[in-house]
């Protein structure tokens, strides 16, 4: 039983991890004010890429390089849509979900299915590794896990303590008076899409390179969707968002093992739940019945255009 | 002062005729982009794009394929160019489709049977109900509470499509089936063809939904007060105009005409019911409408065109060409039309000397 419970957990860490490197770019971005609905698109393109760079030099570290730069490069591509020439946002993120679905399964036709031969192997940390159960559930992973330890705390760190945070909280929330007050509000929407995108193709590369461990076209399967609902579960709060990616991981895991114990329930009925907590969630924290202020960024897909302002 | 300085000017009004070219422009660039990609792969862009053409559009046969494929489109595009028209984004009609196509689904498989017309227009009525039930959660929503209903018809869409899922495998699927397809629906349901063309008769439905958009908008009092809502609420609400109303209705309605395609899929195309159904129209359509710049009309030509590419797959995979590059295209030509769009609201200006003078007399 012990085990049972071991595994589960850890099968809820590798899989929250998975999403939650999209979910804290796309915190970073829509923070600042720009909404990216084409995570999937974005991940897919991580996954392609750190897949076959890594197919072909077999080096990890050119892999994962590759792999920030092809997701920097349409973070660019996106904040000069959106923030430049001002475009919509939802179309946008729909023009890049289709791209980025499409041309993934396009360069990738070739290496479909097939093994790398190098992936990212666990690794125990010592001694940490040895505290009994949880030893066994935190310390024996690979290095997408151990770098998400440390993300989590730092970029909440960094959005709610320092004061580069506290510009980006008010760039999604009023970005003229960021503007009148000396700051480039594009350049910094420029940057912040940048390095939300570059975080998403992470995403998929840990998908591609520690996950499967191949390529398959659309092999994100939603968990773009699932890491985009989770940015509003979370109330673009990292560290909430770091909990749901768990909640959400153990559900599917448990919906997966359930199979066994409850026939009745099929496991279509697991994978919804995820976005129907997104929706009741979302009902909760920012339902205009509540009195209270809300997280949800103010100017969050609206265009800022300095003539109309 | 500079010698040479280029300007960003906004656009007062912009021309019939530069409104036209500027799209056609920027497919144009859109499939320039794309040529470097089918290139990379060491296949002559230009007898892929002679190929799709002449397979999709220069025969009979080949436009017909093309119109089967767009009709979906169609439908989920004028579904999301209607929600715009209050700035509510439906990103849902792909869940709506879905639904839509339950509630059909479900009648024409295990519905009694009775007269051909009853019988296909109560099909017509469950699908569009179905879809405007599912988006009429999040125009509730939207309504009294003032909750984001870009992110809740998006996460209705995965609540459905995995609804479908379940069905599909589970209680519907066929007999002696290992896919997850339900069986046929009754043959009198059958969307009957275009006698004289081959043409699929989902089109005409399509057309007259559009038609009858167009009117609505621009003809009726309550389009005259959707497009009041548009430009301000407030004024909206100054003047008494019941906005709440309007978001329910509008989005019901969106989801209605998202459900019938459902109905045209369903009847007119695959004739039972599928996991996976609506296989991201719903996605392609938000895109569509935006191209076709939210006018009902529009929306089918862009449709068509797209169709004509998802036809031309097939015709081009021979070539050796992977099956992807229809939707690569398609991205290809949304962001480069996405990125013309806004010279139609600004414009380069190359300030002479002169003019720069005569502006600081």
């Amino acid at each position: 039983m012990t085990a049972f419970l071991i595994s589960i957990c850890t099968s809820a860490i590798v899989y929250a991890v998975s999403i939650l490197y999209a979910s804290i770019g796309e915190v970073f971005s829509q923070r600042a004010g720009i909404m990216n609905l084409g995570l999937e698109g974005i991940m897919l393109m991580g996954a392609v890429s750190g897949f076959l760079s890594v197919y072909y030099t077999k080096h990890l570290a050119i892999g994962i390089l590759v792999v920030i730069l092809v997701g920097a490069l349409l973070g660019l591509l996106f904040a000069f849509l959106t923030v430049t020439l001002q475009a919509d946002q939802t179309v946008c993120g729909m023009a890049f979900l289709i791209f980025g679905s499409g041309l993934s399964g396009f360069i990738g036709k070739n290496v479909t299915g097939v093994a790398s031969g190098v992936k990212f192997e666990t690794i125990e940390i010592p001694l940490l590794s040895q505290i009994p159960i949880l030893g066994d559930i935190f310390f024996k992973h690979d290095l997408f896990v151990y770098a998400m330890y440390l993300i989590i705390p730092l970029s909440m760190f960094y959005i709610y303590k320092t004061r580069p945070g506290l510009i980006l909280r008010a760039l999604g929330e009023n970005p003229a008076a960021l503007d009148t007050s000396g700051i480039n509000v594009f350049a910094l929407r420029y940057a912040y899409v940048m390095f939300g995108c570059a975080m998403t193709a992470i995403s998929g590369a840990c998908i591609s390179l520690s996950y499967t461990n191949f390529w398959n076209e659309g092999m994100t399967g939603g968990k773009g969707w699932i890491a985009f609902s989770l940015v509003a579960f979370s109330r673009w709060n990292p560290g909430y968002a770091a909990l749901g990616a768990l909640l959400f991981g153990g559900i599917s895991i448990v919906g997966i093992n359930m199979q066994v114990y409850l026939p009745g329930v099929p496991s279509q009925f697991y994978g919804m739940l995820p976005y129907a907590a997104t929706i009741l969630a979302l009902i909760i924290t920012t339902g205009s019945f509540r009195k209270k202020h809300t997280e949800e960024p103010a100017a969050l897909c609206q265009k800022y255009d300095r003539e109309s302002r | 002062m500079k010698p040479f300085s280029i300007r960003l000017e906004k656009r007062q009004t912009v021309s019939l005729r530069k409104q036209i070219l500027n799209p056609i422009l920027f497919v144009l660039l859109g499939l320039v982009l794309s040529s470097i990609f089918i290139a990379a792969i060491g296949i002559s862009p230009f007898a892929v794009y002679a190929k799709m053409v002449s397979y999709s559009f220069l025969n009979l046969r080949g436009i017909n394929g093309s119109i089967e494929a767009a009709l979906p489109l169609i439908l989920c595009g004028l579904s999301v160019a209607l929600a715009f028209q209050m700035n509510l984004n439906n990103i849902g009609a792909e869940g709506q489709y879905a639904m839509g196509a339950i509630f059909g689904g479900s009648f024409a498989l295990f519905g009694p049977s009775m007269a051909t017309p009853i019988q296909m227009i109560l099909m017509f009525l469950l699908c569009a109900m179905g879809g405007a039930v599912w988006a009429l959660i999040a125009g509730l929503l939207k309504a009294h509470w003032n909750v984001n209903e870009t992110i809740v018809t998006l996460m209705l869409n995965y609540i459905a499509l995995l609804f479908l899922d379940y069905l599909c495998y589970g209680p519907w699927m066929a007999p002696k089936q290992t896919t997850a397809i339900s069986a046929a629906i009754p043959k009198n349901l059958y969307l009957p063809d275009i006698a004289a063309t081959k043409t699929n008769s989902g089109i005409l439905i399509a057309l007259v939904i559009a038609i009858a958009l167009t009117l609505f908008l621009h003809y009726t009092t309550a389009g005259y007060q959707i497009h009041v809502i548009q430009r301000s609420v407030k004024t909206a609400e100054y003047a008494g105009i019941n906005v709440k109303r309007y978001i329910i209705l509008v989005l019901a309605l969106s989801g209605a005409i998202a459900g019938l395609a459902g109905f045209v899929q369903v009847t007119g195309v695959v004739h039972r019911v599928q996991a996976q159904l609506p296989g991201g129209s719903g996605y392609t359509g938000i895109v569509i409408a935006y191209l076709s710049r939210f006018h009902p009309l529009t929306v089918i030509l862009v449709s068509i065109l797209f169709g004509g590419l998802i036809n031309s797959c097939a015709a081009v995979q021979i070539m050796g060409v992977p099956s992807q590059i229809a939707t690569m295209i398609q991205g290809c030509i949304m962001i480069a039309v996405i990125a013309g769009e806004f010279f139609n609201h600004y414009q380069l200006t190359f300030p002479t000397k002169e003019r720069e003078w005569e502006v600081n007399e």
